[in-house]
């Protein structure tokens, strides 16, 4: 296993351009091992380096296809759109980033969720989108994660989300602030009323959405490496002016420290999954 | 009446300048009439006319950047101040019975006008030294689990908790992500959600993002006048998006952080109107106007069955946010 040193936003931001401009090259380059491998090779292998085990990020269509049974997932509340509460402008107005990435991805915002089946079982399911504004929660994820939470509470479902976010949005100000909140006391609902949520988090999940309903599950698992935290490794690097730890906010130091309860490959994680519902679903 | 604060002039904050002149002035003439030239009294009394109007002129029209620097004044009541000034028999409990005393947060049993209460606050700390110990009121994750252990020894001893908001944000280092600084977060915003006692909280200075939020989630919210409240700290959001700590000004007008944006954004229920001229002019007043805010708060909330409440809390954590279509 290679451990990490903490990398900065802005690796992480060039990191993701990096992936971002690949894809139409037959073959590709680990940003991990630096292995050159056939692009097919990876996308058959669910987005993981064959000769290193990286997991790369992927879109939330590619993850409801990765954990669903072939076909079965169907999307909700898609008609969903932000708005611009604030009239937000910083280099860019929020109004014409929002188009810029609604354009680029094919959704209304950083979540799809919906219904489907895992290995049989039916759940709720919702992914964060990384590549939509870095996954950010405004107020249309914080609602579409708490419909999802409800639907779970209404169906009897178990509910999966699957976190991928730099945090709360900050376009939206205080209202993104008030989706932590918001998810939270849903699944206050949820837990009083016997449902059960696992939540997977994935590379990265920080901020507003780690702090809220990502480290709120009854089961929680992460990828392997995923950086995950509150604050970002750059920010508490500046505050602490000290080198950070080696793998410090990764998966398995998380683990060492006993906040999650186990680092799951991604081809185990529907396996793994379909386990905690046979024990702890309805 | 607005009185001159020994602050003046020794922190000076840039858009107060021009008052600056006029108070040493007054200062200058205060000491020699009460000398040898009472002849200046009336000088005095214009001087100090001239100083209060132009004071108000300024606070009317005071940006969301100069608030953000009035929320931070030094001279600025804190939670404690307000607490040693109306809080009768406050008794400090310490500890979260886990890992340690955050001194960042402080919780305690007292008297808030006539109720018994649970007091859950942020301390930013009175002297250098005390400021180095609470992180400038950046709290770990033993501070949230400190105040969640008092709220729900509140809800068993049916005490109101009362929670008074002031940091710039949960504090970013390696122990406390270590310790769970997001998990810790998450959690007081699950149970507060749900706690079986009204709370009260009020924004009293700095709403910086989770930090402030994580004790934060409450019945009724009060924001005090020149205090922000927002998802992040204007250099945070300058140092992310325009790529340079040097537009926080303009990242504090886009956030939409004071207590009036609040107020229509329904992040906040009301705002508790300070002196003219920033609590730091007049703590007294300050102080006062916020225990009678609670005070109503506490009374009001009351009359409500624990049930109904719990239900009206949650109404309005799931209804915050703009969405199309609506």
């Amino acid at each position: 296993m290679t451990e990490l040193p903490g990398r900065s936003w802005q690796d992480l931001a060039d990191a993701a351009g990096k992936r971002s401009e690949v894809p139409e090259g037959l073959w590709m380059r680990c940003p991990e091992c630096e292995a050159m491998v056939y692009r097919k090779t990876v996308e058959q292998n669910l987005h993981v380096c064959p000769e290193c085990d990286y997991h790369h990020r992927i879109g939330a269509d590619e993850r409801t296809r990765q954990l669903c049974d072939t076909g079965s997932f169907e999307p909700m509340w898609e008609d969903l759109r932000p708005t611009d509460p604030l009239g937000f402008v910083d280099l860019h107005a929020y109004k014409n980033r929002l188009a810029t990435e609604q354009a680029k991805t094919g959704h209304a915002d950083a979540l799809v969720c919906g219904t489907g089946f895992i290995k049989g079982r039916r759940v709720v399911l919702a992914c964060m989108d990384n590549r939509f504004m870095m996954g950010s929660m405004g107020s249309v994820v914080g609602e579409k994660i708490t419909r999802s939470i409800e639907k779970a509470i209404e169906t009897d479902l178990p509910l999966i989300i699957v976190s991928c976010s730099g945090g709360a949005r900050m376009q939206e100000g205080a209202l993104s602030l008030a989706q932590m909140s918001k998810t939270a006391a849903a699944l206050a609902r949820l837990d009083a009323a016997g449902g059960l949520f696992i939540s997977v988090l994935t590379d990265p999940t920080t901020g507003g959405v780690t702090a809220s309903f990502a480290m709120l599950g009854d089961f929680i698992v992460a990828e392997p490496r995923a950086l995950i935290g509150f604050a970002g490794p750059r920010v508490i690097a500046n505050t602490v002016r000290q080198e950070l730890p080696r793998g410090f906010q990764r998966s398995e130091h998380l683990l060492q420290k006993g906040f999650i309860d186990r680092v799951v490959h991604r081809k185990d994680l529907r396996s793994e999954i379909g386990r905690f519902i046979d024990y702890a679903g309805k | 009446m607005t009185t001159v604060n020994s602050y003046a002039g020794t922190y000076e904050l840039d858009f107060e300048r021009p008052l600056l002149q006029l108070e040493r002035q007054i200062a200058e003439f205060e000491s020699q009439a009460s000398l040898s030239r009472p002849d200046l009294a009336d000088e005095v009394r214009k001087l100090r006319q001239n100083h209060d109007k132009m004071l108000k002129k300024i606070y009317a029209k005071l940006g969301p950047w100069d608030t953000v620097k009035v929320a931070r004044h030094p001279g600025r009541p804190q939670a404690i101040d307000h607490i040693r000034a109306v809080i009768k028999d406050f008794t400090e409990l310490h500890g979260d019975r886990h890992f340690g005393d955050d001194p960042a947060i402080i919780t305690g049993l007292g008297r808030v006008g006539s109720h018994k209460c649970m007091l859950i606050a942020h301390h930013k700390g009175k002297d250098t030294k005390e400021r180095i110990a609470c992180h400038f009121g950046c709290a770990h994750p033993e501070g949230y689990r400190k105040a969640l252990l008092r709220m729900r020894l509140a809800e068993k001893f049916a005490l109101p908790v009362v929670t008074l908001v002031d940091t710039p944000g949960a504090y970013p280092g390696i122990g406390a992500e270590e310790r769970g600084q997001a998990q810790a977060i998450a959690l007081n915003l699950r149970e507060m959600s749900r706690l079986r006692v009204p709370i009260v909280s009020a924004i009293i200075g700095e709403g910086g993002s989770g930090g402030a939020l994580g004790i934060a989630v409450a019945d009724r919210i009060g924001m005090m006048q020149y205090a922000w409240y927002s998802v992040i700290s204007p250099e945070g959001c300058a140092a992310i998006l325009w790529k340079s700590g040097d537009a926080a000004e303009k990242a504090a007008e886009s956030l939409k952080l004071t207590a009036a944006d609040n107020l229509q954004l329904g992040t906040i229920d009301e705002v508790i109107e300070e002196p003219v001229g920033g609590a730091h002019r007049d703590p007294a007043i300050a102080t006062q106007n916020l225990e009678k805010w609670l005070t109503n708060a506490l009374r009001d909330l009351k009359r409500f069955k624990i049930d109904n409440l719990i239900a009206k809390r949650f109404e309005r954590l799931r209804h915050i946010g703009e969405v199309a279509p609506h």
